[in-house]
């Protein structure tokens, strides 16, 4: 999983049946530290994430078929927690 | 999934076994900003009505296929949806 910043939403009316409902938000990647990296996801929000806040993001196919409960979705990334803090040595 | 701009449609005259019909762009990915950032690739459109110009989100790998309809068939990247409105917080 990684870790990002939640920098904006994005809206549609053309997408995947799949997709159709579903929140998607632009992540800015965070390394461990906190700091961006310059990479970016556009994942679906599982847990009424915002702009702004700290997610941990599951990147990984079939996790994210298995949290949407379905075996045929086209759907890797998956916002599935919002981070309080992050404590690095 | 990542933010593409279509630059362009292929037209094949030959397409393996369930890719008949499938409409192939040429898409330019955009950094986090919606700058251009490395190099085209050709997406296969699964929302069917994507055309140059049009900003779009395109999902790579194994997903790619999955939004497809055969889904077992060769591509690598696929369009997913195409972007109404991109409200950015910059901070």
């Amino acid at each position: 999983m990684i870790i990002g910043t939640v920098s904006g939403e994005i809206h549609s009316t053309i997408q995947h049946p799949f997709y159709s409902g579903k929140k998607l938000l632009l992540v800015e990647r965070e390394d461990a530290f906190g700091a961006r990296t310059g990479a970016y996801v556009i994942a679906v929000d599982t847990v009424d994430a915002g702009v702004g806040d700290r997610v941990l993001i599951n990147e990984e196919g079939g996790g994210a078929r298995e949290v949407v409960r379905s075996a045929d979705a086209p759907v890797r990334s998956l916002i599935v927690g919002i981070v309080d803090a992050v404590e690095t040595d | 999934m990542l933010l593409g701009r279509v630059v362009g449609t292929v037209v094949p005259c030959v397409v393996y076994e369930g890719l008949q019909g499938v409409p192939m762009l040429i898409v330019q990915p955009l950094d986090r900003i919606g700058q251009p950032e490395g190099r085209t690739i050709v997406a296969a459109d699964a929302t069917r009505t994507a055309g140059p110009g049009e900003l779009v989100y395109y999902e790579g790998g194994r997903e790619a296929a999955l939004a497809l309809d055969p889904s077992f068939v060769p591509v690598d990247h696929a369009i997913i949806g195409i972007v109404d409105d991109l409200h950015r917080e910059d901070r």
